[in-house]
C-alpha cells in the first residue's frame, strides 16, 4: 500500500496525501478515509524502517503535552494560594504554593510575592494539563535544577523549532554547551536559557 | 461605457482571463502568521493572531476553537475620497461571510477553548477584495502552523454584457449583470462558499465553475509555492 512521500519532503496542508493507514502515520495529519493528509506546513520524517512517518510542523503555537515537559515562564499575576504563570501558550499555567517548594507553608503567616514576585522567571515542569479547570495547565518546581532562574540570557525561538534545538537524543544541546562553555536549558515552549560561567570569555 | 468590446474587457483582458496575482507570506513579525495578496490592483494584507486565549471567557468553546474574523478597508483603500475607519454594514457582513467559508478548512478541534483571530485588511480595492482577502487569509493562517484541511483559493466569477469572465475589478463590479464569489478548497474539490447576486442560469452557473476551478488551480499552485518558498534555502547556482 503507498506511502505517498518521501523522507525530508516539505508538505503543504490537504492536496498532499501523506500515507495510508498501512503506516504508523503521526504529527500533525488528518485522516480523510483511508489516507493521512498533512494539516500544515511541515517536514516528513520516515523511521522505524520506513513503517513509522511523521509530518513534523514547520510553524505553530506551543501546545502543552501532559508528558512532563520543562518550560520556562514568566510571573504574571499572584493568587491566593499560587502564581499565574505565562508558558507562551494559549493555555495559562499555574503554580500552585504546594507545589513550589519542599517545606509546608503556612499561607497566613506568608506573602506569597516574598517567594515569587511578578517578572520572575521559573524553570519549572508541567504535572497537569486538564483543559476542565480554569488555569489547563499545572506547574510544579519540586525537583531538583527546576525553580527561579537568575542570570544568563533567555532567548525565544519558535517553539516548533525546539526540536531541532535539542536534537537527537540531545546531541544539538550538548554541542551548545560545550561549544559555548556555557549551560542551556531549553524550556519546550520556546524559551532558551544560557547561562555562562565566564561572561568575559 | 461598455465593458466587453470585441471580446476584450474594459482592463484588455480575454473573459477567462485572471489579473495577475501576486503572493508573499510571512510580512508581519508581530503576527504567528500573514500574507500579503494582490490581484491586480486589489491588494490585500491578512494577519493571523493565535490559537490565543478568549479575552470573553462567555465566548470560548470547550471542544473547538472559536475563529474571528474582520475584514476591514483602510480609509485610503478606496478611489473615490476617504472611506470611514469605522466597520460599516457591509464590511461587518463580508467578516461573517469570510468567517464561515475558512471554518470548515481549519481543524477548530485541536485548540479548545482558544480563539484563533483573522485580521483583512484590503490596502487597495480594486474589485474582488473578499476572495483576495480569502486567499491572504487561508495563506496566512498556513503560515502561522494552524492545522487546516487544505488551502482555500478565493476567486470572483461574474457577467458582464451577457459574457461570464473570471476575477471581476471594480468598474465590472459596479457595473456588471451579475457577481458570484467562491471560495474553493481546490486540494479537496470543495467549495466553502458561494454567494452570487444578479440573474442567472443553471447552465450559466455551470459555466461560472468551471471558470471558477480553472482560474483556482493556478492560484493554488502559486499558494503552495509561495508557502514552500519560506523553507527551501534559496538557490546557489548563481554562486561562481
Amino acid at each position: 500500500m503507498p506511502l505517498y512521500v518521501s523522507d525530508k519532503q516539505i508538505v503543504l496542508p490537504g492536496g498532499d496525501a501523506v500515507a495510508t493507514r498501512d503506516y504508523n502515520v503521526s504529527g500533525s495529519i488528518y485522516w480523510d478515509g483511508d489516507v493521512a493528509y498533512s494539516a500544515v506546513v511541515g517536514l516528513i520524517n520516515i523511521r522505524g524502517g520506513e513503517r513509522d512517518v511523521e509530518v513534523i510542523p514547520l510553524s505553530g503555537i506551543y501546545k502543552p503535552r501532559v508528558g512532563g515537559d520543562i518550560v520556562i515562564g514568566y510571573v504574571v499575576d499572584i493568587g491566593l494560594t499560587g502564581w499565574v504563570i505565562d508558558i507562551k501558550s494559549p493555555y495559562s499555567a499555574y503554580l500552585p504554593v504546594q507545589e513550589a517548594t519542599l517545606k509546608p507553608i503556612d499561607l497566613t503567616a506568608v506573602d506569597l510575592k516574598n517567594l515569587l514576585g511578578i517578572g520572575d522567571i521559573v524553570l519549572a515542569r508541567i504535572i497537569d494539563f486538564n483543559l476542565t479547570k480554569d488555569y489547563p495547565v499545572t506547574l510544579t518546581l519540586k525537583e531538583t535544577r527546576l525553580g527561579r532562574i537568575e542570570g544568563g540570557t533567555l532567548v525565544e525561538i519558535d517553539a516548533s523549532k525546539v526540536a531541532r534545538v535539542i536534537g537527537r537524543r540531545g546531541s544539538m544541546v550538548s554541542i551548545f554547551s560545550e561549544e559555548l562553555n556555557c549551560d542551556v536549558t531549553v524550556g519546550q515552549n520556546g524559551r532558551v536559557w544560557i547561562r555562562c560561567r565566564d561572561p568575559g570569555g | 461605457m461598455p465593458l466587453l468590446v470585441n471580446g476584450k474587457r474594459s482592463d484588455g483582458r480575454l473573459p477567462n482571463e485572471h489579473r495577475p496575482v501576486r503572493m508573499e507570506v510571512g510580512v508581519i513579525n508581530n503576527a504567528e502568521g500573514s500574507a500579503l495578496v494582490a490581484y491586480g490592483n486589489t491588494v490585500i494584507l491578512a494577519a493571523v493572531y493565535g490559537p490565543r486565549e478568549v479575552p470573553q471567557k462567555h465566548l470560548e468553546l470547550p471542544d473547538k476553537a472559536i475563529l474571528r474574523v474582520r475584514y476591514h478597508m483602510a480609509p485610503f483603500s478606496t478611489s473615490e475620497g476617504r472611506k470611514s475607519p469605522t466597520p460599516s454594514r457591509r464590511e461587518i457582513e463580508i467578516s461573517k461571510v469570510i468567517r464561515t467559508a475558512l471554518e470548515p478548512v481549519i481543524i477548530l478541534e485541536r485548540f479548545p477553548r482558544t480563539t484563533i483571530d483573522v485580521y483583512i485588511e484590503v490596502l487597495q480595492a480594486d474589485g474582488s477584495t473578499r476572495v483576495t482577502g480569502i486567499t491572504a487569509a487561508s495563506l496566512a493562517l498556513a503560515d502561522a502552523g494552524i492545522p487546516m484541511r487544505d488551502l482555500l483559493v478565493g476567486v470572483s466569477i461574474g457577467k458582464v454584457s451577457g459574457t461570464i469572465v473570471v476575477d471581476l475589478n471594480q468598474l465590472e463590479d459596479q457595473y456588471g449583470e451579475g457577481d458570484m464569489p467562491l471560495a474553493i478548497m481546490y486540494g479537496r474539490g470543495l467549495i466553502t462558499l458561494m454567494q452570487a447576486d444578479g440573474e442567472w442560469t443553471p447552465a450559466e452557473v455551470n459555466q461560472a465553475l468551471d471558470l471558477a476551478f480553472k482560474a483556482a488551480e493556478q492560484i493554488y499552485r502559486l499558494e503552495k509555492e509561495t508557502l514552500k518558498s519560506k523553507y527551501v534555502e534559496p538557490s546557489m547556482s548563481l554562486v561562481i
